[in-house]
């Protein structure tokens, strides 16, 4: 009633918000990176299942390991994040909603990074 | 959405027939599969921090950790894991495919959907029967 102009009218000229090739390409890099990385992550995961502490302190304490756990982290964290602003684009509708969670998002995913991150630079530093 | 069109057109508009209305095909599963699965992983990285943390932490974290993880419980959530980064790899395989603007004929898209899901099960299969037997022929 208070505004007559259509709602094509009111977008008209706007344009995109330029970072899609940019989230394209991060994503198709991240996922390629992911590869090796995962199934290394399989192996680790297999490898260490049902093993002691001490078993696995020494198994960080290889820098290959705590390299390749470092990469992982950073790769997937990123990677995830990605995936995750595309999920919540595409459901959640509400702009304010939408807000809180791409913010929930990219927090989520730098303290999943910063918790997984330090762990394995303070097993492979041996701290 | 439906109130920007009422506004701009004066009646709803027709709206394309959704999710529910078509009959699941494999290629249209595997897709939501890989978004699922994706999500999962997103969750899952908690447990891939609990354990960093908890071996950085020090002995008595690290064992109630193995404790929940080696767990009958704790071995059906890392076997789902392990699956759902097996099988979301290989969907991301199939896309890095697609992206070269190769594999659109249907009897391939049909074919590299089952594929997916055939190598991702029997993959995650191998490994795990792998795992148990060594612990048993180890203890």
């Amino acid at each position: 009633m208070s505004d007559l102009r259509t709602p094509r009218a009111k977008v008209r000229g706007l344009g995109a918000a330029r970072e899609g090739t940019g989230h394209f390409i991060a994503q198709r890099v991240t996922a390629i990176a992911m590869v090796p990385l995962g199934l290394a992550l399989i192996a680790a995961i297999l490898s260490q299942l049902g093993a002691g502490y001490l078993s696995f302190r020494a198994f960080m304490g290889n820098p290959l390991i705590s390299v390749g756990f470092l990469l992982l982290i950073f790769t997937g964290s990123y990677h995830m994040r990605l995936g995750m602003q595309v999920v919540i684009e595409d459901y959640v509708h509400s702009e304010g909603l939408k807000v809180l969670a791409l913010l929930g998002n990219t927090f989520f995913a730098i303290v999943i990074a910063a918790v997984a991150g330090f762990s394995v630079l303070k097993l492979g530093l041996g701290g | 959405m439906a109130d920007a069109q009422a506004e701009g057109a004066g009646r709803p508009r027709p709206m394309s027939p959704h999710l529910s209305i078509y009959s699941p095909l494999i290629s249209m599963v595997m897709s939501i599969v890989h978004r699922i699965t994706g999500v999962a992983l997103f969750f899952g990285t908690i447990i891939l921090a609990w354990w960093l943390a908890a071996a950085a932490w020090g002995p008595d974290a690290y064992s109630t950790f193995m404790g929940v993880a080696d767990s009958l419980v704790g071995r059906g959530v890392l076997f789902g894991y392990t699956w759902a980064l097996i099988h979301h790899m290989l969907g991301g395989l199939r896309h890095l495919l697609w992206d070269t603007g190769r594999g659109f004929e249907l009897r391939t898209v049909d074919r590299l959907a089952w594929g997916s899901l055939a190598i991702s099960v029997s993959l995650t299969l191998v490994l795990w029967a792998v795992v148990i037997g060594g612990m048993g022929g180890a203890s």
